[in-house]
């Protein structure tokens, strides 16, 4: 399995990571030198081995239905880029 | 006075109790050197007078008895920790401006104990490199240099910065994180001890996360004693985090016996990888030889599938990654560089604010996680990785932990291999392993390489075996009495 | 019934199956702390975690968990004792994390199957694939300036559950009661409001066509449809559009659709090419969720009764017509006041809940019903208190008044909001029962009448109803009509 060009943009795409035209080349050599070495794994035997979900062996801690977060906007805002009026602003989207 | 910078942890800690100095004292000692040193790079950000302000908070603990072990210690924090107020950027351009409204649980621990902090430490992007070449603030510079040399080393990555600062004197110890090896191997490269946690012991809340089922938090100090201290008041259970783990934190200071007599140390055979520098292999055999005299008894050991953790963890490391660091958007926090719409924007923003490194492991993560290769690439490792974690299971049938080198080579010159990402990332061949089982791994200085730079050995312990594995590399940093400093080139 | 569509060149089969989302009554979010009030402020009920804020972690809401389980077993579902919270990951504005955590591989709520009544008195099964937990998104706004959207963060992390059916529904109409029915079942366990126009409920409509017994055809997906109505409608317009499409030779494009309110139709939104690839990997964040079948029994003996088991109760014990149980049970709130109104009724009249059940249930469905619908109003915003009502219905039972006087007085009670044992005194609405009373009026009604009399008893049956139009005129209606038609027969024939 090798990744072209095409496949380069597509990727980037999904990741919305803009790479020129002229990037797609070498990106894609360079993914290929490190596909082509993580590819050693198919000499492992894995049948009958579960896919690990966790290291620790715990239950997944719950928390009570309670409100005990949130109320605090000015901070929630604070770091954004863009601001309208207690929203955060982006470039409009046209669905 | 003799030179505050110099002391250990331990040792600042009981002359702070004694009343020998104050905290401020020593905290001014240490912002004047950072000053000194500023062309290492260790600190992105100085806390000059938040410093001293906690410094002084610090010296009224002590004052009315409520000292505990790390009240007034002077210590860096990655850049990694999210602290409120104050440049928590990921040494990211994507989060440039980004001062957290919250802290994290990590350093919470420590100021609630008294620490103070001196500033923030530089780091790999996201904490993503092996020799902290890919910082947005630029390289940071090992404080050692091979004998003779004025060429400048890396401090081995991603804790680049906080292991420069310590070894440079410019903190008495730092926090760091480890994700592949992102403590253990900068301790290594700068003869400093650096403790990998187990997977769960502390808090990842408020830890701006790379790779979440393997990112940990952990202590970079001069001595085993002062991570001992350290990890104490950096541990413990966190309800904001749903895979800290509820077990109470012992002493770990206590646990330090300086006796491993009828300890079992495993000796992994398949850690003699090919090329192994002859200095690396004749030190793990010192090292054996120590533990040995100590008492300790030798058993021969094998982790079949240590070759595949490389290859394992560049698959869930990037396909964690990838997701991870989505958010980075534009839309919340950080940077934005427009574009003629939403999807534009993003992909501006994100090309210009990801480094390179950050960005091809977000590509190759997003690609093993698409459709049709996400049983190829990503089930198939995380299927090698419980393979991984089987063999050390059943090699603790066997013994209590095990001796490895931390690195396979010694610190490598600034540049060298900054546009080999393969040859980079075999740095951590010996800290990945532990780092896919969660177990905890400390590295400890035991040697000096042919020309003159610091060599580690690594100790990896059993789940929430800490103190048996602090006790034990205690009693390796005994018998190896490490003791060189990198003979000082930078400052006044 | 036939549920084919006649198209031009022959019958078409619809094949319609529903993802059903429906927001989990909480006080917090499923990963955060903060609240799930609905109409705050923007942005303020939003957490550190809730906007995605770096190194911030999800911690898991136990309650959101139990209603899914509720749910599942509201819904007659296997309920999975492990599962395992997953990211979909996608770009978009109101997302902060730039990835959805839901359930794919391992959901809460496994397989089951429910049974809906269609208008023709009909029932059809319909299975449902799955139910699971995920987080709701922002929500952005596009028409609050020329050229930004703007986004509130105030409903992300908001714990929804998503319940997949299987491609079961032939009809509008089957979809209609699918949907329904789901609304009710999720009422009744109290996991979710079903209110609609705030959200709480909305569905994706996955339509296809084909020839009767011939493969599925290709479907396309109308997202985020909020009522039941507009639902309906896109089955019917895409239904129309498919069989359009392929009798004119061509091909349906598997894609996803938006339903556009104005002109009652849907339009393309993106096609399978610009699909999402969502890249779904376990949240390394959290752990399985596992717990035991004790909590599932536990949760299963405290369920709430369901509409269905009420309306056989109903039917059972109190011996009320299916009709009028079916009206009842419909909505939960009506079956709600139904019951407290009942109990009201037995408290003040002292009379078994069979002896009044069905005289409660009529007036609910009937005089209740109607004037709530007249005056435009919901059940739990009647204007006459279940006290009052309950005394007017007494006031029936023990022979006070007569029904027909019952509906005056309830008029009067909408109108003045008095007791009706205040209006009987005020107008003197009694019911006149006094046989003497009765019997003397009687007497001058037939001597003032005599020739009619005659006529009745010459064989002219007919005229008996005017001699009790006679006394209900005296007496204004008051009289007690078992005794004036006792008395007059006496009288009359005797």
């Amino acid at each position: 399995m090798s990744v072209d060009k095409n496949t380069v943009a597509k990727i980037a795409n999904l990741a919305r990571i803009a790479v020129s035209e002229d990037e797609l080349e070498a990106t894609a050599g360079e993914l290929n030198n490190i596909l082509d070495w993580v590819e050693q794994l198919s000499q492992v035997n894995t049948d009958g081995v579960e896919p690990m979900t966790s290291v620790v062996a715990a239950a997944l801690p719950m928390r009570e239905d309670k409100v005990t977060d949130g109320n605090y906007r000015d901070q929630i805002l604070k770091n954004a880029p863009a601001v309208e009026q207690g929203f955060f602003a982006v470039p409009k989207v046209i669905e | 006075m003799s030179d505050l910078t110099k002391l250990t942890l331990s040792a600042a800690r009981d002359g702070l109790h004694k009343g020998d100095f104050s905290a401020r004292e020593i905290t001014q000692a240490h912002l004047k050197a950072i000053d000194e040193a500023k062309i290492l790079n260790s600190y992105i950000e100085v806390t000059s007078d938040q410093a001293l302000e906690m410094a002084d908070n610090a010296d009224a603990m002590i004052k009315g008895n409520e000292a505990k072990p790390m009240t007034g210690i002077p210590i860096g924090i990655k850049d990694l920790y999210c602290t409120k107020g104050v440049h928590s950027q990921a040494a990211s351009h994507i989060l440039d401006g980004f001062k957290p409204e919250y802290e994290s649980t990590v350093t919470s621990n420590l100021w609630n104990d008294g620490a103070v902090m001196l500033g923030k430490t530089n780091m790999d992007e996201f904490a993503m490199g092996s020799s902290n070449e890919n910082s947005f603030y630029g390289p940071v510079k090992n404080p050692w240099r091979a004998t003779n040399s004025d060429k400048d080393t890396v401090p081995g990555g991603s804790s680049g910065g906080s292991a420069a600062a310590v070894a440079a004197d410019i903190s008495i110890a730092a926090t760091g994180t480890d994700t592949g090896g992102s403590i253990r191997q900068p301790a290594s490269f700068c003869g400093l001890v650096g403790l990998k946690p187990t997977y769960g012991r502390c808090s990842r809340f408020g830890m701006i996360a790379f790779a979440s089922s393997l990112d940990q938090a952990g202590p970079l100090t001069k001595t085993v004693r002062d991570a001992a201290i350290m990890l104490e008041s950096m541990a413990g259970y966190d309800a904001k985090d749903s895979t800290s783990i509820n077990i109470a934190v012992p002493n770990y200071e206590a646990a330090l016996s300086g006796d491993v007599r009828g300890l079992k140390v495993g000796i992994p055979k398949e850690y003699r990888v090919d090329n192994m520098p002859p200095e690396i292999e004749k030190l793990w055999q010192q090292g054996i030889d120590w533990l040995k005299s100590a008492g300790a008894e030798i058993i021969d050991i094998s982790l079949p599938h240590t070759k595949y953790a490389l290859p394992t963890y560049y698959i869930v490391a990037p396909a964690e990654c990838s997701s991870n660091l989505a958010r980075y958007d534009g839309v919340k926090y950080g940077l934005r560089v427009a574009g003629d719409s939403l999807d534009n924007m993003y992909k501006n923003t994100r090309a210009q604010g990801f480094g390179d490194e950050v960005k091809r492991r977000i590509l190759i993560g997003t690609y093993v996680l698409s459709a049709g290769y996400y049983d190829a690439y990503y089930l198939k490792a995380q299927r090698v990785r419980t393979l991984i974690a089987g063999d050390f299971k059943a090699a603790y049938e066997k013994c209590d932990v095990i001796l490895t080198p931390t690195a396979p080579s010694a610190a490598f010159g600034l540049g060298e291999k900054v546009s080999d990402p393969l040859a980079m990332y075999l740095n951590d061949v010996f800290t990945v392993p532990a780092s896919l089982s969660g177990l905890p791994g400390i590295s400890v200085p035991a040697g000096l390489s042919s020309d003159g730079l610091p060599l580690g050995l690594q100790l990896i312990g059993q789940a929430f075996g800490e103190e048996q594995l602090l006790n034990a590399a205690d009693v390796l940093e005994t018998a190896a009495g490490f003791s060189d400093k990198p003979a000082k080139w930078w400052g006044a | 019934m036939s549920s084919l569509f006649q198209g031009a060149t022959g019958d078409w089969e619809v094949v319609i199956g529903l993802e059903i989302h429906a927001q989990v009554i909480s006080e917090s979010k499923l990963f955060s702390g903060a609240s799930t009030k609905f109409g705050a402020e923007p942005n303020t009920q939003v957490s550190f975690v809730c906007a995605a804020m770096p190194g911030m972690l999800p911690v898991i809401n136990e309650e959101c968990v139990r209603q899914a389980v509720r749910t599942g077993l509201a819904m007659g579902c296997q309920i999975n004792l492990r599962s395992v919270f997953d990211r979909k990951n996608y770009f978009y504005a109101d997302l902060p994390q730039g990835y959805q955590i839901s359930q794919f591989k391992d959901p809460i709520v496994g397989e089951g199957m429910l049974t809906v009544e269609l208008e023709d008195g009909s029932t059809k099964d319909i299975g449902i694939e799955r139910l699971h937990l995920e987080q709701d998104a922002g929500k952005s706004m596009h028409d609050q300036h020329p050229n930004m959207t703007y986004v509130d963060l105030n409903r992300s992390g908001v714990a929804l559950m998503e319940i997949v059916s299987k491609p079961d529904m032939r009809s509008a109409e089957e979809a209609g009661a699918y949907f329904r029915k789901i609304r009710s079942l999720v009422r009744y366990a109290g996991t979710c409001d079903g209110n609609m126009d705030q959200g709480s409920m909305r569905a994706d409509v996955n339509v296809s066509v084909r020839r009767p017994g011939q493969e599925l055809g290709i479907r396309t997906e109308t997202k985020n449809v909020n009522s039941i109505r507009y639902m309906m409608m896109v089955i019917e317009s895409e239904t129309r559009r498919q069989v359009d499409v392929l009798e004119a030779g061509g091909t349906i494009n598997q894609e996803t659709r938006l339903f556009e309110v104005a002109t009652g139709t849907t339009r393309t939104m993106r096609s399978k090419e610009e699909a999402h690839d969502y890249r779904y990997f376990p949240d390394p964040d959290l752990l399985p969720l596992e717990f035991t079948q004790e909590l599932v029994d536990e949760l299963a003996a405290q369920m709430p009764e369901l509409a269905d088991a009420k309306k056989a109760r109903f039917i059972k014990d109190l011996h009320i017509n299916a009709y009028n149980a079916g009206v009842l049970v419909a909505e939960k709130e009506s079956a709600d006041y139904f019951e407290t109104l009942l109990s009201a009724t037995v408290e003040k009249s002292g009379k078994a809940v069979s002896e009044v059940g069905t005289l409660v249930s009529n007036w609910v469905t009937g005089d209740l019903f109607g004037a709530l619908k007249k005056l435009g109003l919901g059940i739990n915003q009647s204007p006459v208190s279940i006290a009052h009502a309950a005394e007017l219905i007494t006031l029936q039972i023990d022979g006070t008044i007569s029904g027909r006087i019952a509906k005056e007085v309830f008029e009067n009670m909408l109108e003045s909001g008095k007791s009706p044992e205040t209006i009987v005194e005020e107008k003197g609405l009694r019911q006149v029962s006094d046989t003497g009373e009765i019997e003397a009026m009687i007497d001058q009604i037939l001597a003032a009448n005599a020739d009619k009399v005659e006529e009745y008893r010459g064989g002219k049956d007919k005229l008996y109803g005017f001699f009790v139009g006679q006394v209900m005129k005296n007496t204004g209606g008051k009289a007690n009509p078992q005794v004036v038609n006792k008395l007059l027969r006496q009288k009359l024939d005797g």
